[in-house]
Order: C-alpha cells, then sequence, then structure tokens
C-alpha cells in the first residue's frame, strides 16, 4: 500500500525536476521524462489497486498520513491519503489517460518554444489532481481542487500572446472562483457542525448521530455549487467552450477526462451527506438533465471541431449529475471512466486532424480526410459510436444505465436524457461526415487563403461572424491565414500551407489507438448482468448507499428507446451532413451564439456590470467608506491639535502636574480612610 | 532616651516638602536633580521609620532598591546635565522647553 506515496511523490518529483533541468533537458526529452513520471504514478496506481483487491470487502481502506498539516486550535487536519476502491478508482483513470496524453503531448507539442513549461505544468496537475482524488479530507481536496483551477487556468492561457488564449484562462478562473466559494462556505459549515474536515470523521458522526435535514441540505447545495463551477454545469458552464483556446492535449487530459470530472468525484464522496437531502439531490439530477440538454442543442451548431466536443463534455457531464442526483453514484462514477476515455480520444483525435490539417479548427473546411489520416479516422469512429451509445461500445453501457435510474427518480429526467442521447448521436455523427466523410474541402480554402487573406478573411466574417465569440474568430481566421492557430506546431511542417494533410507522428497514433480499444471494451468494468457489475461491487463500500432497484423491463424499454433513437438521430447526422455543408434551419443563429447566453453576460457586464462598478467605486468607497477613514483621522487630528497645548515643554509644569495628581489621589485615599 | 517614631516622620515629611517645593519653584537643573534627590531620601527615611517601628525587615530592603535606582537615575541624571551645560552655559530649565507640543 505504499506505493499510494509514489501516486502522489512522482508527479511532484517530475514537476520538480522540470522546474530545475527542464529547460536543459529541452524537447523532447523534458516530454519523455514528464512522461515517464505520470507512467511511474499509473504503475504504482496498478500496485495499490491490486493490494486492495487483495483485501476483503469490508477491509478496503487504508490512511497514508504525509504530516500534520494544520494543528490549529480545534481544527486538525493531517495531508493523508485514503487508500479505499472510490479514490484508487480515480487515481487510476487519471493516471492512465493521463500517462497516455502526456505521450500524445510529446509529439504534438514538438517544437514548441515553452515546450518543458508545457510538461512541467502537466505533472503539476496530475500531482493536484490526485491529491484532490486521493486526500482523506476537505481541506486536502481544496488544495488540489484550487490547484488543478491554476494549472487549468495556465494551461488554457498557454499560449498567452495571443489576446483571446489570455482572456480565456481569466475566464475560466473568475467562473471558478464562484463555485470555490460555494466549496469553501461548506466546509466553514461541516467544520462548523462536525469540528472536523476528515472525511472518515464526518462520516462517522453522521453515521452515529445522523444530520438535520436543513444542515446536509444547505452543505450538499454549497458543495455542488463547487462541483458546478469545476464540472462547468449551467449556470457555471460558460468557461469551458473557451477553455479550448489552450493546447489541445490540455483540453483532453483537463477539460474533458479529469479535472472537469472533480465535481462528480466530489458528489460521489460525500454521498452520505447528499443521501441525507433529497431536495439537494433533486437539484443536482436537475442541473445535470438540463446542462445535458441545454449543451447538446448548442453542440449541433459550432462549427470549430474543439467546441463541439466541448459542448458534448459538458453534456456528458450532466450526464454524470444526472446519475449522482438519481442516486446512482456508481453509473455516475462508470460514465465518467468511459467518458475518459472516449472524450480523450475525441480530442486527440481532433487535435490529430488540427495537426495534420495545419491548424485549422473549422469543420466546414476539412472533410475527406479518411483517405489521408487512416488511424485517427477509425479510432474516431471508435469513439464516435461509443459517445452515440451503440452497443457494445463503453458509452452504450454506463448510459444506458443512468438512464434507467433517471426513470426511476423521474421520467421527465429520463425524456430528458434520451432526448440528449439523441442530440449526441446526431451532431457526433454531423461531426463526423463533416471532419472524415464527403468530399475534401481544405484544399480549395488553402489555395484561396494563399491567393489573398482579405477575401478568405471576409468570407470567414460572413460565415462565422454571428455564430461565434471574437475569440473563435480570431482562432478560425488565422487557421487559415498565414499565422498558426496554434503557434505551438512545429514551424518545419508548416512551411506548405498547401501541402497535403498527413497522418500525426506515432506519439500520437499510440494513445489513440489504446482509447480506442478502452472506448470499445470500456464497458466490461461494469455490465448491468448480476455479477458482471464490477464497478458498482467494488464502489459499494465506499458509497453505502444502495442503489435504487429499477426493474428489468424498464431497462430493456429504456435501452430500446435510446439505442432507436440514436441509430435514426446518426442516419439523420450522417444522410444531411455528407451533402450539406452549411444549413441556416439547421444552425439557427440562436444555437450558433449559443443560446446568447455570453451575449447576454457580456452585455449584463457592460451596462449595469460598469454602473455598479462605478457606484461601489465612486460612491461607496470614494464617499462612504474613505469618508469614515478620513472622518476618523479629522477627528483625532483636531484633538490633537488642541491637547498638544498642555505640552509646554517647560519641566516645573510637569512637576506640578504631577504633584498635583499625587495630590489628589492622597487626598482621595485619605477621604476613603476617613470616610 | 529614644526619639519617638512620629519626629522621624516629621522630619522626613519636611524634607520632602522643601523637596517638592524646591522642583516647582528653582530653574536651575542641578538645584532642581538636588531636590528629587531630597524627596527620595525622606522616602529612604520613612521607609526606615516604618521599618522600625513595625519591626519588618521589609522597608529596609525596599530603601535598598531604592537607593540602587537613585544611583542609577544620578548617573544618567547627571549625564544628561552636563551634556546640556556643555551646550549653553547659563541654561535654566526654562531655556530647555523645545520638546513642546
Amino acid at each position: 500500500m505504499n506505493a499510494a506515496y509514489l501516486i502522489v511523490g512522482l508527479p511532484l518529483a517530475g514537476f520538480a525536476l522540470l522546474v530545475w533541468l527542464g529547460r536543459r533537458l529541452g524537447d523532447p526529452l523534458a516530454g519523455w521524462l514528464a512522461t515517464l513520471v505520470a507512467a511511474g504514478a499509473f504503475a504504482a496506481s496498478v500496485v495499490t489497486f491490486a493490494a486492495l483487491v487483495g483485501k476483503d470487502d469490508r477491509h478496503r481502506l487504508a490512511i497514508k498520513q504525509i504530516l500534520t498539516w494544520v494543528p490549529v486550535g480545534g481544527l486538525h487536519v493531517n495531508a493523508a491519503l485514503q487508500i479505499d476502491p472510490l479514490s484508487v478508482t480515480m487515481a487510476l483513470f487519471v493516471t492512465g489517460v493521463g500517462s497516455l496524453i502526456h505521450l500524445y503531448a510529446i509529439g504534438y507539442m514538438k517544437g514548441d518554444e515553452r515546450f518543458s513549461r508545457f510538461f512541467l505544468l502537466l505533472n503539476l496537475f496530475l500531482f493536484s489532481m490526485l491529491c484532490l482524488v486521493m486526500a482523506d479530507s476537505f481541506l486536502f481536496t481544496f488544495l488540489g481542487w484550487e490547484g488543478v483551477g491554476l494549472c487549468s487556468y495556465q494551461l488554457i492561457s498557454f499560449w498567452f500572446e495571443r489576446n483571446s488564449a489570455a482572456v480565456a484562462g481569466k475566464k475560466a478562473f473568475v467562473t471558478n472562483r464562484v463555485g470555490d466559494f460555494g466549496f469553501m462556505i461548506g466546509m466553514f459549515l461541516i467544520f462548523n457542525r462536525f469540528g472536523s474536515l476528515t472525511y472518515r470523521t464526518v462520516f462517522a458522526d453522521i453515521g452515529a448521530n445522523g444530520l438535520a435535514k436543513g444542515t446536509a441540505t444547505a452543505i450538499a447545495l454549497l458543495l455542488f455549487l463547487g462541483a458546478v463551477g469545476k464540472s462547468a454545469q449551467l449556470p457555471l458552464y460558460v468557461w469551458l467552450p473557451d477553455a479550448m483556446e489552450g493546447p489541445t492535449p490540455v483540453s483532453a487530459l483537463i477539460h474533458a477526462a479529469t479535472m472537469v470530472t472533480a465535481g462528480v468525484f466530489l458528489m460521489a464522496r460525500v454521498s452520505p451527506i447528499l443521501q441525507l437531502a433529497p431536495g439537494a439531490r433533486w437539484t443536482v439530477a436537475i442541473v445535470g438533465a438540463l446542462t445535458a440538454l441545454f449543451a447538446a442543442t448548442i453542440a449541433c451548431a459550432q462549427d470549430d471541431i474543439k467546441r463541439v466536443l466541448a459542448y458534448s463534455t459538458i453534456s456528458q457531464l450532466g450526464y454524470m449529475f444526472l446519475a449522482i442526483g438519481s442516486s446512482a453514484y456508481a453509473a455516475g462514477l462508470f460514465h465518467m471512466v468511459t467518458h475518459a476515455f472516449f472524450k480523450a480520444l475525441l480530442f486527440l483525435g481532433a487535435g490529430s486532424v488540427i495537426h495534420g490539417l495545419h491548424d485549422q479548427q473549422d469543420m466546414k473546411k476539412m472533410g475527406g480526410l479518411r483517405r489521408w489520416m487512416p488511424v485517427t479516422f477509425v479510432t474516431f469512429l471508435v469513439a464516435w459510436l461509443a459517445i452515440s451509445g451503440i452497443p457494445p461500445f463503453a458509452g452504450f453501457w454506463s448510459k444506458d444505465d443512468i438512464l434507467a435510474f433517471a426513470w426511476h427518480q423521474s421520467p421527465a429526467l429520463w425524456a430528458i436524457g434520451v432526448l440528449t442521447a439523441g442530440l449526441t448521436a446526431y451532431y457526433m455523427s454531423r461531426q463526423v461526415a463533416l471532419v472524415f466523410l464527403g468530399e475534401a474541402r481544405w484544399a480549395e480554402h488553402n489555395v484561396a487563403a494563399r491567393a489573398g487573406a482579405g477575401p478568405a478573411l471576409a468570407e470567414e466574417g460572413s460565415q462565422a461572424g454571428p455564430a461565434s465569440t471574437p475569440a473563435m474568430e480570431a482562432g478560425a481566421v488565422s487557421g487559415g491565414a498565414a499565422t498558426g492557430a496554434e503557434p505551438g506546431a512545429g514551424p518545419d511542417e508548416h512551411a506548405g500551407h498547401g501541402a497535403p494533410p498527413h497522418e500525426s507522428p506515432w506519439t500520437m497514433a499510440a494513445p489513440l489507438v489504446v482509447l480506442g480499444v478502452l472506448s470499445l471494451v470500456g464497458g466490461v468494468i461494469n455490465l448491468p448482468v448480476h455479477k458482471l457489475d464490477y464497478l458498482t461491487r467494488w464502489l459499494e463500500p465506499v458509497i453505502g448507499v444502495a442503489e435504487p432497484h429499477v426493474a428489468t423491463g424498464i431497462k430493456w424499454m429504456s435501452f430500446g428507446v435510446t439505442l432507436a433513437l440514436g441509430v435514426v438521430a446518426i442516419g439523420l447526422g450522417l444522410s444531411i451532413w455528407l451533402r450539406t455543408v452549411y444549413s441556416e434551419t439547421l444552425e439557427p443563429a440562436i444555437l450558433r451564439r449559443a443560446w446568447l447566453v455570453d451575449d447576454a453576460l457580456s452585455a449584463f457586464v457592460r451596462k449595469p456590470g460598469t454602473a455598479m462598478a462605478d457606484f461601489a467605486a465612486y460612491v461607496v468607497d470614494k464617499e462612504i467608506i474613505d469618508g469614515a477613514v478620513n472622518g476618523v483621522g479629522g477627528v483625532v487630528r483636531g484633538l490633537g491639535r488642541r491637547l498638544r497645548r498642555l505640552q509646554t515643554g517647560y519641566v516645573r509644569n510637569y512637576a506640578l502636574g504631577v504633584a498635583a495628581g499625587t495630590a489628589v489621589i492622597l487626598g482621595y485615599i485619605v477621604f476613603r480612610a476617613g470616610g | 532616651m529614644t526619639v519617638p517614631g512620629a519626629w522621624y516622620l516629621i522630619l522626613s515629611a519636611l524634607v520632602f516638602g522643601i523637596g517638592a517645593v524646591g522642583l516647582l519653584i528653582r530653574r536651575n537643573v542641578l538645584v532642581m536633580f538636588m531636590c528629587v534627590e531630597l524627596m527620595l531620601n525622606a522616602v529612604n527615611l520613612t521607609f526606615v521609620t516604618f521599618a522600625r517601628m513595625l519591626d519588618d525587615i521589609g522597608g529596609q530592603a525596599a530603601v535598598f532598591f531604592v537607593l540602587v535606582v537613585a544611583a542609577a537615575e544620578v548617573v544618567v541624571g547627571l549625564g544628561i546635565i552636563v551634556a546640556i551645560f556643555r551646550r549653553r552655559a547659563d541654561a535654566t530649565a526654562d531655556d530647555l522647553h523645545i520638546l513642546k507640543g
């Protein structure tokens, strides 16, 4: 079990080493070091997992002390690792997917001038994420929570020379702060109620003394607010689409597979509290379902290959919260794992396409890539079928699991989930059709771009204009024009924009293949058959909540409806988008602009927001607060001006004062003694 | 014949009064300083007297503290006075009022 120390220790060591030696190692040695470290952490996770499997059901828990962290008054928090089925599951998939993406990034980031910095941050991210999932207390989890937030910020704005990237990083950070406050206040409440922040102590207290419904609801909702921020749910989802400004491996690792699932993990971790708060559970389920549907509609009308996937991620995270809200924690975590496989694969495939097409991100300017990038095409197909819920791919099992439990919670939630599943199949088919099938549209575009940037720019503006934020336009435009949208890619390969697309190097292709296999067979970890639902039974001692029983008939019905809808949606998506490239009816402006949420936000900030800030600055701060401070100063100064006359500088005056004072005191004492 | 204790107290009160009045009315820094010494020694006398009258050694012990503190005070005070007279030949206490508020 002591291998657990290595799980968090190795990425930290890798980070420290790269801080010292990163520049000297350079490209690609720094990347290999980081990958090795990630792989080492994965190996340590496997060893820990094996040790845990060796024990019997009820004893799968170990606490590994690292140090006494906060010994203040009544607050004792140790930095300690909690090794139990939940944390080991998380560690396994975080390090596993993380290692693959590290490997992929070696190829993807080749030639970037800040190559070693990228891997340094990836290792720091891995360390923070592992702290988050393996911590034994809320506070330690929160440390990791903030750590991943910091790395996410740094990596989104990794190419900070580009304004849009810098802005996107800020947006992510600020939006996350909102959620973090919820988390913090939730922690304060927990400490106030239980006097401890350690998971075991808190849950043992709940088990022994129970917890009032109101307190449980308040704590659960506040922690859920934190989860909403980190996992990009309504209404705090706005940062995730913009986070696609970061390098694609970052989008895959942080903004699809691992960090954004931290919220789901947190909800699963506090399942004993959530279970006592039905109101909070309903909130979680409804927010999840609405987010799933909302984001899926937007994904149907996006042109940027990564933006589609970003909205898809938000939508899939919504599924996970739907599962959590339906008390199906294992199902949520199951979907989290399978989603990590196929979504990371989709992102890496998208990165491969972007790389191969010389930084082109607009799907309308792709097409026919199946001939040029066979490995990427085949693996992307697997991921597409997985996310669309086609058996026997991994996504089918986990999504179906969730929908069955959603029916148990409420048929309305189930209906939303099924509708979302159909939309998912549709927009993913649209993406596959636009990128890999149909006729090649990149050649003519490249010619046009080379002929003159002017007309190309105008054409871009008219097409993408209302659809996307300025940041996106800049990305899309520069993709076709002379400067690369992703300046990290090697200049040598990008000399000729007219060059045909190329398949990616093996370091990028290998992770694709591995993730493809996982997306294909990942479902076996939790088959909905008695004795084969490994994950559910594995997590049972941690969750401590029996899954609601869903009748087999309902399961079959749900399965049938979803599958039928999925197949129809795939057929629709493919048949429409193989021939069409642009369609006003299918891509209404309001969807292209993501339901105008960003516009509404910026309008709100621009007018009333500025007015409020002005009021706060020029009235509240300048008049009231400064007035109070200056007023106190003025009063003291006036008093001092009067009182300073007492200090004459003549010793005799002081001596007289002392004598008179003594006389008064003596007189008083004598009077008292006499009286 | 033993002198009654009250006489000692009366003497010390007189000495204290002379010292206090001197401190208040004199302008010469050195004289004022000597007045302070008078007051201190008047207090010492009362301590000793009470120690004898009440048969308690505590009063005499206090005198030693006063003596030590007075000695230290003399060192500092004389140092300051000498420094003052080095700068200006005929300074009175009233001339030294630059520390006024």
